[in-house]
């Protein structure tokens, strides 16, 4: 199991935002983390990473990190692209990829780079461009690319479609489906767009009120006519 | 004229003076989005300490050296001692500690080494006049240090990975943390360095104005002048203005207002950037979509 | 430390006198002259150099509260009160040593003239803020000797000399014979509890709400229809008023005024005073004027750089500990007392 979260409450303040989540999420392949507004999909993520008030068990490849620090928590192989994409805005693509790789002391960081180059091509033409000049679907790739870097056993992912045209977004799914299958990488996927999500994704679970409500396999949930009417809009 | 080229060499000298602390100032304000009130008085002790060691017959660049590195770890323990107790205060909090910061910096340095005025080697020292007499041996030497420092942090913060970790955490703490930055140490390390360069500068301009316990207070306002002219949030610009004052100051002393008011021209600097262009003059636009 | 603990200085509620709340009309006579006693009798007890130091604490407790108007109350950080202080100090100096005038007279002149140089400063002060402010006052509080020094006003100003001055002499009317110093407590605690009252009058109202309202959240103030740029200017022009005002008094209790009397030290010594003292607390400044005057004299018996250091170590703790300072650290034992009672 490569994380298994376990009774996780967490809240900003005095407000709890979830109120006891069990889930796991298994090595390699997608796992989606589904609901609406509020739901508290991103507080979920933000909990893991140990970037807000955390109670309960979270464990990461067998050990427990529930109240580490954020870094140690990256440090052990966790890679996050949060809510507005984390990217440094300020410095270039490059310098970008390299704070992506900056824990990393092994030899293969330049291989990863082209490795990037080859499922984003586009950042690869603006290698020496600053970052927060790039349009919203580069800065996207930018964000997986860096994240990626960190090598990560898994990698949690907020809203990848978020603020993009359909088109970027199609882009962006076929891209992570080429890197689910060629990387081995887990992904926790948290969309807003559940239709997208589900077919990506290999399990799922529906977040109510900082609460999951269904799970399962992600293609019965899709053919589910009762759960898509009531949570899932469509 | 040879008064006049004069007035601006001898204005680049101390420029670069202004220009290491308003950079020391804008690694801190980079970082923390404060401005160190006691910089000054840093340097100051740093100094001292230097001076300390050149009398106890240390050779003077031993001294050099190890007053840069204790300066370091000074600054570095400051921001661990200090700062990340009232990180998430309020402004008008930390504003106080660095009042409290100077206020014990500065007087603890009195009360070591006294508050009678001391003279402090230069290790520049010429037979003759150079460039034809407009320029002193000092004023070239401490200008090439200067240089020379100013460089070597360029260099680190766009060539090594750390200076790049460094520059991370001051823009974005938030993600630097998620690629696995230990931000709490790298704005220590910032303290750290902007304390190192206070302390080539101290040593710098100790000949030229003499050592006591208030030298540096002065070159404090020349340095946020400096640094204002330059954004205070650019390190490139702060040097640049930094340089800019100690020549509009060594002119303005020469032909305009005299060396009495020469605080209130800084002043005026302040205020005038501060009033006209708060971005500063060379204030870089960060161009950014969303 | 917690997030609410964090905010604590500038979330600080005034309650000046909150014992008086609710209490029957004979205990707030009580607490009334209660008070003139304490007041009054310190005049006839203690000798003239001890009642020099307590006029003296009165009157830096007065210029706390200035700077306690703009930066406690307003959120405003000056580091540059001192300017002001030296401003009200010269003013009254310059009229009674050049032109004759009584030191009453002086007075008013002396707060108009703090008034509009606070007033016009409040402009910049707009579009500085926060850390910007601060930077600026603080420049303005170490040039400030070097102007007043200056040969162009040196007619005026005594230049290093300075000007020497005498204190007002009891009136005649007065009964029994007052002894200048004795007068000089008297004007000093008189002036300053006119002002105390004033601001305190002026912060438990309406202004003062819409003050610490621009203070704590400047957005929501203004999209409550408030006026914050008008607030903001005129926040300094009465801190600069009362802060000069103090000036004015410590220019005749100490019969002189130099520029290095004036350094950046008089800046800082009511910033720790009203950190100490209490932010945003009327009766805290008054604390802090006890402490800026006592603490550094028993200090100065151990070495010359000891009150600074001491200043130093006591400010930064107080920022940790006690960051609502002795007004908070009293409110706080009150509370604790009443509810046990």
């Amino acid at each position: 199991m490569l994380l298994e979260v376990k009774g996780l409450q967490a809240g900003y303040g005095q407000t709890h935002v979830l109120h006891g989540l069990d889930f796991v999420v298994e090595e390699g392949g997608v796992t989606a983390l589904l609901g609406a507004n509020g739901a508290g999909k991103t507080t979920t993520l933000r909990a893991i990473c140990g970037m807000v008030k955390t109670e309960g068990d979270i464990t990461f490849l067998g050990e427990r990190v529930t109240g580490r620090a954020t870094e140690d928590i990256a440090r052990r192989g966790l890679a996050h692209v949060p809510d507005g994409r984390g990217t440094f805005m300020e410095l270039s693509v490059e310098e970008n990829f390299r704070l992506g790789a900056y824990v990393r002391r092994d030899p293969d960081v330049r291989a990863d780079f082209e490795r990037m180059f080859e499922w984003f091509p586009r950042l690869k033409q603006r290698w020496r461009q600053q970052a927060g000049t790039l349009s919203g679907g580069e800065q996207q790739m930018l964000a997986i690319a860096r994240a990626l870097l960190l090598r990560p056993r898994l990698l949690l992912l907020d809203e990848p479609s978020f603020g993009l045209a359909p088109l970027i977004v199609q882009e962006i799914f076929g891209i992570m489906r080429r890197i689910r299958e060629e990387s081995g990488v887990g992904i926790l996927l948290v969309e807003q767009n559940a239709n997208l999500a589900l077919e990506l994704a290999d399990r799922a679970y529906l977040l109510e009120t900082g609460r999951i409500v269904v799970s399962g396999p992600a293609a019965e949930i899709r053919e589910d006519e009762a759960v898509r009417r009531s949570y899932l809009g469509y | 004229m040879d008064g006049f080229a004069h007035q601006i060499i001898a204005g680049i000298a101390t420029g670069g003076i202004y220009a290491s602390v308003a950079l020391a100032l804008v690694m801190i304000y980079q970082a923390t989005h404060h401005v160190n009130f006691a910089q000054g008085e840093m340097a100051t002790l740093s100094t001292f300490i230097a001076w300390s060691m050149v009398e106890a017959g240390f050779p003077y660049w031993v001294a050099f050296a190890a007053t840069v590195m204790v300066s370091f770890l000074i600054g570095v323990l400051v921001e661990r001692l200090l700062m990340r107790p009232v990180q998430n205060a309020p402004v008008l909090t930390h504003v106080g500690v660095f009042i409290g910061l100077l206020l014990i910096v500065g007087n603890m340095t009195g009360w070591i080494f006294g508050y009678t005025t001391k003279v402090y080697p230069s290790p520049f020292t010429s037979s003759g006049p150079l460039l034809g007499g407009l320029i002193s041996a000092h004023e070239l030497g401490s200008t090439a240090v200067t240089l020379v420092v100013l460089t070597l942090v360029f260099l680190f913060f766009r060539y090594t990975s750390l200076g790049l970790a460094m520059r991370a955490a001051a823009y974005n703490p938030r993600s630097a943390r998620l690629v696995g930055i230990r931000v709490g140490w790298m704005l220590a390390l910032g303290w750290g360095l902007a304390a190192a360069i206070g302390a080539v500068a101290g040593m710098m301009v100790a000949p030229v104005v003499f050592l006591d316990p208030t030298m540096m207070t002065g070159i404090l306002l020349y340095a946020f002048a400096g640094a204002l002219i330059g954004g205070i949030d650019n390190p490139l610009g702060a040097v640049i203005g930094g340089f800019a004052v100690g020549v509009l100051e060594n002119l303005a002393g020469a032909y305009v207002v005299g060396t009495e008011l020469k605080l209130t021209v800084a002043l005026a600097i302040i205020i005038g950037v501060l009033v006209v262009r708060p971005s500063g003059l060379l204030g870089r636009v960060v161009t950014s979509r969303v | 430390m917690s997030a609410s603990e964090n905010v604590a200085i500038p979330g600080t509620i005034p309650q000046a006198m909150p014992a008086r709340r609710g209490m029957p009309a004979w205990q707030v006579a009580l607490v009334v002259l209660g008070g003139l006693v304490v007041a009054i009798a310190p005049a006839f007890i203690l000798e003239s150099f001890p009642l020099f130091q307590l006029t003296m604490a009165v009157i830096m407790g007065l210029a706390v509260l200035g700077l306690n108007m703009v930066t406690g109350f307003n959120g405003q950080i000056s580091l540059g009160h001192g300017a002001f202080f030296a401003l009200g100090a010269y003013a009254t100096a310059i009229l009674m040593s050049h032109l004759d005038w009584s030191f009453w007279a002086t007075l008013p002149f002396s707060a108009a003239v703090c008034g509009v140089v606070g007033y016009g400063i409040g402009f910049p002060a707009l579009r500085l803020g926060g850390l910007y402010l601060a930077l600026t006052t603080f420049s303005l509080a170490v040039a400030v000797p070097q102007i007043l020094k200056h040969k162009s006003i040196e007619d005026w100003t005594g230049g290093v000399q300075g000007l020497f001055l005498v204190k007002p002499d009891a009136p005649a009317w007065m009964p029994g014979a007052l002894t200048p110093d004795q007068w000089m407590y008297f004007v000093a605690v008189g002036v300053a509890g006119v002002c105390f009252l004033l601001c305190w009058n002026l912060i438990r109202g309406r202004i003062g709400r819409a003050l610490m309202a621009t203070r704590d959240h400047q957005t929501a103030a203004e999209a409550m229809g408030m006026d914050t740029a008008t607030l903001k200017t005129r926040a300094f022009a009465v801190s600069a008023m009362v802060t000069g005002i103090a000036g004015s008094l410590s220019a005749v209790a100490v019969e002189f005024v130099a520029p290095d009397s004036f350094s950046l030290m008089v800046s800082i010594t009511l910033f720790v005073g009203m950190v100490v003292g209490g932010v945003a607390s009327i009766l805290g400044s008054l604390f802090g004027g006890l402490f800026v005057l006592f603490v550094p004299n028993i200090a100065e018996a151990i070495s010359k750089a000891a009150p600074g250091v001491i200043y130093g170590i006591l400010l930064i703790a107080f920022l940790f500990i006690l960051p609502d300072g002795f007004a908070g650290l009293l409110r706080r034992i009150a509370g604790r007392l009443r509810r046990r009672g």
